[in-house]
């Protein structure tokens, strides 16, 4: 088999599922200086609402513009905030990968669960990413994050990105 | 006439001081406090912010939301005048409206398709008179008798206001002229609404209004402004306050800036807060554009009950208060830009809002903070917090920000609402 519908290879689909699978293992185990070199010098990475987005609002919940956004973002939780001592973790449902110009979008569901030092869990949040991807030399990289939260209605702070 | 639901629930704790420089934990904690609250406050004799006409502009459009725990319905009518509405039916108490948000010519229950005008009026009922004489409701049902619960309203500058209390004063004699001033200053030309926030907070609503009205906990729980070497405590700040000391403006100017004599070794000696010289790799989120005649740089009003007005920097933003339950509440924020903005200016607003709101780079703390509170004081209800920055007596305006007086003011004006007598002894 050499392609799927969409025009993309079973082994251009995997390596999109292993950098979602990266994207989230990252976060998970709070490496997220590591995390941030993931995206090019130029991406965009922002959280919207669904509610926002909806009703044509162009307002984030978190907006970073650049890799020197995101880098001072990480910095500051690093530094400067109080949060919530909590653990990530990321259920990443299948890759969904269409290509686009030079490079590909790529969508995938989320479930971002939340758990305390005691051991309690919630559901933190719920939503879709929609990527654009590029190869950059040989390795793929993320141009562009849009997590779009179906759980608009944030729970107690949203410090850690999704 | 029976006393109103957890009315003895104020006999329960003790206010031991009037200057309310104590607060007696169950305040925060009993759920009888909060039925009364629902009466005593947001039904009481106060304005509650509701909306903004930029959301909705033209007859037909509606917003849902929630004065205290109650739903309702701000919506436009045909002739262009506002109406407050209580978002329930007259006849099962379902909720009418579902959206939340749109536009329409009638509020049409699904229940059994009652339905409202836009000023509340009940004008339809399916199968009054039943069908050839049987079934429908009895000849004496008056509709007339039926319409949707109304709240007063009155704008000021696009900012839509609601009472449920016939005596409430005009809401320019409400908000002062301190406040009034606020209100128009940040509403100054027309508004574009640039988008929601939306957090829920597990702790009672009140340590959310006291934290407004605690410009002390800037400088130490909000560290961003601090590490980034934005702001000091000991810049040019303050609180002011209006007659009742029910309202707060907690405010900084540009000239707020300061050198390290306040850094570790001074103000923040004994506290973990390490290097303060710390640069960021993209400081044009920092930048400030002077947009008004002022020299205030963070101005963040709170509106006794349910609002706060926010200007951080180029930030603008107007957060609605939903308390949900004595352990839960919402803040929905509607930011905005004005209509005049250019597009550089709109993409600098967007990205100055990663300061604001539950993700927000100097604002994400309050939610910790208030959940850290609001576990702690689960028992020993009648022991007291401690809110004495600033000193006791008065509750006048604060020309530095080491202060927490402006929380008193809030609570003095609560305690009358309430009816509770501070200082006296039970």
């Amino acid at each position: 088999m050499t392609g799927t519908p969409r025009g993309v290879s079973p082994e251009m689909h995997l390596e999109v599922t292993m950098l979602f699978e990266e994207y989230g293992r990252l976060l998970d185990a709070d490496s997220l200086e590591e995390w941030t070199t993931l995206f090019v010098p130029d991406c965009r990475y922002e959280i919207m609402s669904r509610e926002n987005i909806e009703q044509n609002l162009p307002l984030s919940l978190m907006l970073c513009d650049s890799r020197d956004m995101l880098d001072d973002r990480v910095y500051s939780l690093r530094e400067a905030n109080v949060f919530n001592i909590h653990y990530d973790c990321h259920i990443i449902g299948p890759v969904r990968v269409t290509p686009q110009g030079d490079g590909w979008t790529a969508t995938a569901a989320y479930s971002l669960f939340q758990s305390i030092q005691a051991g309690e869990t919630r559901l933190f949040s719920v939503g879709r990413y929609h990527a654009e991807l590029r190869r950059v030399d040989t390795v793929l990289r993320i141009v562009r994050m849009r997590v779009v939260v179906d759980t608009g209605a944030i729970l107690t702070l949203l410090a850690t990105p999704i | 006439m029976t006393a109103p639901a957890g009315a003895d629930a104020l006999s329960r704790y003790t206010f031991p001081a009037a200057d309310c420089s104590r607060i007696p934990y169950g305040m925060y904690r009993d759920p009888d406090v909060f039925e009364l609250e629902q009466e005593r406050i947001f039904r009481g004799p106060i304005w509650n912010y509701l909306a903004l006409e930029a959301e909705i502009p033209d007859p037909g459009d509606y917003r849902l939301i929630a004065v205290g725990d109650t739903p309702v319905i701000v919506n436009r009518a045909r002739d262009g005048s506002l109406h407050a509405l209580v978002n329930r039916c007259s006849h099962r108490g379902a909720e009418v409206q579902r959206n939340l948000h749109g536009n329409t010519k009638v509020h049409t229950c699904c229940y059994h398709q009652w339905s409202f005008d836009l000023t509340g009026k009940l004008i339809g009922v399916p199968f009054q008179k039943g069908i050839k004489g049987v079934g429908g409701l009895p000849a004496d049902f008056d509709k007339v008798c039926h319409n949707l619960q109304r709240l007063r309203v009155e704008t000021m500058n696009g900012a839509i206001f609601g009472t449920f209390c016939d005596e409430t004063p005009p809401l320019e004699d409400y908000l002062g002229p301190v406040f009034s001033h606020q209100v128009r200053r940040l509403f100054h030309k027309p508004v574009r609404v640039l988008g929601y926030q939306r957090q829920r907070i597990f702790g009672n609503w009140k340590l959310y209004t006291d934290n407004l009205r605690d410009p002390n906990h800037g400088g130490l729980l909000h560290m961003f402004q601090i590490t980034f070497g934005i702001a000091r405590l000991s810049g040019t700040g303050g609180a002011r306050v209006d007659a009742d000391g029910k309202h707060n403006l907690s405010w900084a100017s540009q000239g707020g800036r300061t050198t390290h004599e306040d850094s570790a070794e001074g103000g923040y000696a004994g506290t973990d807060r390490g290097d303060m010289n710390i640069k960021l790799k993209d400081p044009s989120l920092l930048r400030y554009h002077k947009e008004f005649p002022d020299d205030l740089t963070l101005a963040v009003t709170s509106l006794f009950a349910n609002a706060a007005l926010q200007q951080i920097g180029n930030t603008l933003a107007v957060r609605q208060l939903r308390p949900r339950s004595a352990d839960e509440f919402e803040i929905v924020s509607t930011f905005f830009g004005y209509e005049d903005d250019d597009e550089a200016m709109t993409r600098h607003r967007l990205r100055k809002a990663n300061l604001a709101g539950p993700a927000g780079l100097v604002s994400m703390e309050d939610g910790e903070a208030v959940e850290l509170v609001h576990r702690a004081i689960v028992r020993d209800m009648d022991k007291h917090s401690i809110v004495e920055f600033g000193g006791r007596g008065p509750v006048v305006d604060q020309e530095n920000l080491i202060s927490d007086v402006p929380m008193r003011g809030f609570w003095i004006y609560y305690c009358k609402l309430m009816g509770i007598r501070a200082g006296e002894t039970a």
